[in-house]
Parts: C-alpha cells; structure tokens; sequence
C-alpha cells in the first residue's frame, strides 16, 4: 500500500500497459469489430435482415449454405444469414450495455450505501443481497422474461435486475476496507463531511473496480440474453439477436449447421473479448494483482 | 461452532422465507393469469370465477401466501394447477435426474479444470501454459447451449458414439455433463492454476526438492494436495449456477429432470410447479453456499468461523 493520496493516482500509463498485453489486444479487436459491424450495419449488410428472399432458398424449399452471393448461408425463411448477424450484433451490444450499465448502478450504490452508512440501513441492504444470491438467477429471469411478453428494453430490464448481486457484493468489500483505511479516519478527524468523504475519496477509489466489472459484466449481459432468447422468452423475432437466431432454426440444425453455429460463433467471440479485456484491466488497475502471471 | 451453525441455520432459513416470499408475490402480481390457462379459452366467466375460488385464487395475496407456507413448513407444497399431482411429488421424480446430471458437471468440471490448472502451473509462462489459459478463457466466454448443440452435433449425429438426447445410460450422461462442465472447467483451471502458483512458490516445497524428491513427487505428494484444497470450497458456491444450467442443458438434450420441468410449468403459468422448483433450488444454494463456508476452516486452520 504504497499510495494512500485523498484521490487515485491517474492510472497513468495503465493504458500503454493494457496495450502490451497481445490477449487484450484481441479482445479488443473482436469488440471494435462487432461495435463497426453494428454501428455500420445498415451500410454492410447485403440485404434487409427481415427480407425473406426468393433465391434464399433452394427449389426444396431449404436454406442455402454459405456461399459467394450468401457469405454465411440463408435462414429457413430464405434470409440472409450475414444481414441477420450484422443486425443482431446491435442487439447484443443494446442490451450488453443497457443491462450492464443498469446492473452496475443498482450494484453500486446498494454496496456503496451498505459499506458507507452500516447501522441498520446498510445491514439491511446486505441481508436483501444475500437474498438475492439465494435466487437461482437464470430461472428467475426466464420466469419474468417468459410472463412480460419481452420486449427488447425489458429484456435489459430483467438481466439487470438479476445481476446487479454481484456487483453490490464486490462494492462493499471495497467500501468497507476503504473505510477503516487511516486517510480516511484522518478526513473525519479533519471534519470533512460524510458527502465529502463518500465523493470525494470513496467512489473515485472505486473507480476502477467498477471499470473492471463493468467490463467482465457485459460478457455475462451478452451470455444471458443469448440465453433467454435461445429459450424463446428473450429478444422476440422479427428483430434479429444472436440468441434468437438459433432459436428459430435449432430444429433444423442437424441439415443446416450453420445456422446454430455462426451466430454461436458469434456470442462466444464477443463474450469473449470482453472478458479478455476485463481480465487484462484487473491486472492492469489493481496492483496487487500483478507478478501473479 | 455450535453457535455459529445456530445462527447460520436461522440465516438459512430466514433467506429461504425472503426467497419464497418474494417468489410469491412476483408471480402475484405478473400479469399473467393461470386460471385461463386452466380453464382453456372457451370457459365461460362463471367456470372461471368456479375455477378461481376452487383454487384459493380469489383471497388476498397475503391469505394466499400464509396458506401455501403453512403447508410448507409440513412438506406440502400444493398441486400442481394443470397436472393434478402433487408438487412434491412431481419433483421428488425428477430430482434424482437432475442430481445425477449435476453430479456428472460437478466431476467434468473438477477433472477438466483442476488438470488444466495444474499443467498450465507447471509450465508457467511457456506456450502450454498460454494455450491453456486462453482455452480457459473460451470456456468461460462460451454460452452453454452452443457448446451442447456443438457435441451433439459432432459427437452424436455425425460420428454416432452417443445417443441424441433422453436419459437411462452412462452413455446418455456424457455429453449433458461436459456440457455442463465446461464453464466451470475454465474457471477452476485458472484458480487452480494461480493457487498451484503459490503453493510452488513456498519454501516447503523447494526443501522437499533439496532432501532430493523427484519433481512428479513433489507435485502430487506436496504441492497438488495443498493447492487443491481452498478450492474445494467453491464447489458449493457453484450450485447456484449449476441451478441455472440445468434449465438449458435439460432443454438441449431432452433430460428429464426439474429445469425440464421449470420450464415446461412457466410457459404453462403453473405457478405450484414454478414455485416449488424455485425454492429447492434457492435450498440447494444456500446450503452449498453454508457447506462451503463451513469447509474453509477445516481445510485452512487460520480462518476463524465468527
């Protein structure tokens, strides 16, 4: 514990560290590559994504495999599997981050309250969060998912509200330890103000903390949604997600693999660069987690 | 000790009260209804009005809610609103599936995740080591259903060595479990590994190559051993998430065990069922989580139980 300052030391060259690190970089990479493919859809993608095309089906009726006029094949409805993907990507990054972003309010300021005021009100709080733990989140948001008829943004909504627990968790710890440190007695003997305290040492010692989370948390989001939409119950066709695109052609799946395992392919890089990239974050951020690779 | 487990069991069970209150109400106030389900789209007002008081439906939530934990507390937890039968029933039949289908995760898991993280330690900083690790990290990022309709795929419709789906055999257990597995195995090979790390870096274990100890000796008989055991603990926090895969990994291969039978009783609004799975399942967590709590001292003498 070399630095005690009031405020973090600016992570000064964490960046050019993260930069060295050639996992991260690949994780990057596939985030930078689906955020484009998302971002620039409308301009990529060769066809509608909800256009059922006459010469997207073979004279039988089936999908086309991939091919030069269909990069990743057709759908059992004559879709183009590419424009579907490159729509689907929005999707996933929607509610990646939505459902993220929400999670990670909740959590922290559930952990910060917890860990700051204690007394009854944050034990309260604590006790509410074990609670949480206790629920088998997966079956608690196929349950709420299946019962509201989803839509994208309650999707989100309900990835949120199942897992914002961890994030609470992971913030006390931080809020408690934070608090019995010696700057932060010295402050109070000091006079300086809860208010001040909480803002002005405690959340940005946090910081990050909640950058690393915030990071690892969007693979769970962009898992879970792939779920909940494999199972029916997520994103609701026509509008395309990763996750429901399987769900429509998993009976079919034996004669037209593709169509399960491009958009799988797909969920798996992008969790995966985000947890490569959160992962190369912690060590980067926390000092006490480097030497250990 | 005594103490502590009291007050850990009133914990457990006022968690438990919390989870199946908040279940409750939840499924109260959803906007779905599941009398219409029951009586089917052509009942008249009156046989669902009939159908509703038969039910208990039409009481206050809070009446309701006395009503079904009075019987729990004895055991009985309702009827199924489509099935007729007994909940306890319904999942005392499915259970046994669905243990053992964890029980085949749990070892997938471990023998998976335990080796990796063992060979990745040994050859720290080689390519091995770095092969393994981002192995690990494909793992983790995998979503269950695509690693399950991946093995089905290849190892059951194209090259034939297991059945497609259903439950009976050794042969049908397979593919479920590794599939179940796999999330797991990424993270314990990556614990394992920095556990085995540490443990390689004591002085005990560079004494026991000085007295002249093979290096394979060392490592099963000194370091394995003491790296495995903080991990062990974790298996009992991994219920939870097994209790989540389930759903998916049931569904994928056709095993009839209680997610199978979770998802069936929510797509039919049957609230008896959907309530009962959940509160097995929030048991088995909190019992996991106490086990696991439980076991970190015995393993690790300097953590006091408080």
């Amino acid at each position: 514990m070399a630095d005690v300052s009031a405020v973090p030391a600016a992570p000064t060259g964490a960046l050019r560290r993260l930069m060295r690190r050639k996992l991260a970089l690949f994780g990057l990479a596939i985030i930078a590559l689906v955020v484009g493919g998302a971002v620039f859809a409308s301009w990529i993608a060769p066809y509608a994504p909800e256009e059922q095309l006459f010469e997207g089906l073979t004279l039988y009726g089936e999908p086309m495999p991939p091919s030069g006029a269909f990069l990743m094949g057709t759908d059992l409805l004559g879709r183009d599997l590419f424009s579907r993907i490159l729509y689907g990507a929005r999707t996933s990054l929607i509610i990646g981050v939505v459902a993220n972003g929400v999670a990670l309010v909740i959590g922290t300021l559930v952990g910060v309250l917890a860990g700051f005021v204690r007394g009854w009100f944050g034990a309260v709080l604590m006790r509410f969060t074990d609670l949480m733990m206790a629920f088998p989140a997966l079956l608690l948001a196929i349950c709420l998912a299946a019962i509201f008829q989803p839509s994208l943004w309650i999707v989100a909504m309900v990835i949120a509200l199942v897992n914002w627990v961890q994030t609470a968790r992971v913030v006390y710890t931080e809020t408690t330890s934070l608090a019995e440190r010696e700057f932060i007695a010295a402050e109070k003997t000091l006079g300086a103000s809860q208010v001040r305290i909480l803002f002005k040492h405690i959340l940005p010692h946090l910081i990050p903390t909640l950058i690393v989370w915030g990071t690892l948390g969007i693979s769970v989001t962009v898992l879970l949604e792939a779920t909940l939409s494999f199972l029916g119950v997520g994103v609701q066709p026509p509008t395309p997600s990763w996750g429901n695109i399987i769900f429509e052609n998993q009976t079919y799946f034996q004669a037209a693999p593709w169509l399960v395992f491009i958009p799988g392919a797909a969920i798996l890089l992008l969790a995966l660069g985000f947890n490569l990239v959160g992962d190369a974050l912690r060590d980067v951020l926390d000092p006490t987690q480097r030497g250990n690779d | 000790m005594a103490g502590y487990l009291f007050r850990r069991l009133i914990q457990t069970a006022l968690i438990l009260l919390g989870v199946s209150f908040i279940t409750f109400v939840l499924l109260y106030v959803l906007p779905a209804d599941p009398v219409r389900q029951i009586a089917g789209r052509s009942a008249t007002a009156q046989t669902v009005e009939n159908i509703r008081a038969q039910l208990g439906l039409d009481q206050p939530m809070l009446v309701q809610y006395g009503r079904y934990l009075g019987g729990l507390v004895q055991g009985d937890m309702g009827r199924s609103y489509l099935q007729k039968t007994e909940v306890a029933t319904l999942i005392a039949a499915r259970l046994p599936a669905s243990l053992l289908l964890m029980a085949g995760g749990i070892a997938c898991e471990l023998l998976i995740g335990l080796s990796f993280g063992v060979i990745a330690a040994v050859y720290r900083g080689r390519l091995l080591d770095q092969g393994l690790m981002v192995t690990s990290f494909v793992a983790v990022s995998a979503p269950q259903f695509v690693i399950g309709l991946l093995l089905l795929y290849v190892f059951a419709v194209q090259l034939g060595w297991f059945p497609i789906g259903g439950y009976g055999t050794f042969a049908h257990l397979v593919l479920p479990a590794v599939t179940l597995g796999i999330m797991g195995s990424g993270w314990y090979s990556r614990m394992m590994r920095s556990s085995m790390v540490e443990v390689l870096r004591q002085d005990y274990i560079r004494t026991a190559r000085a007295k002249g100890l093979g290096r394979a000796r060392v490592l099963i008989r000194h370091a394995i051993p003491n790296a495995i055991l903080p991990i062990i603990a974790m298996i009992g926090i991994d219920i939870g998430i097994f209790m989540g895969g389930m759903v998916v990994v049931e569904s994928v291969f056709g095993w009839p065990g209680i997610g199978q039978l979770a998802w069936q009783a929510i797509q039919r609004v049957d609230i008896p069922i959907i309530m009962g799975v959940t509160m097995v399942s929030a048991t088995a967590i909190v019992l996991g989580n106490l086990i696991a709590d439980l076991i970190t001292p015995l393993i690790d003498p300097r953590i006091k139980l408080r």
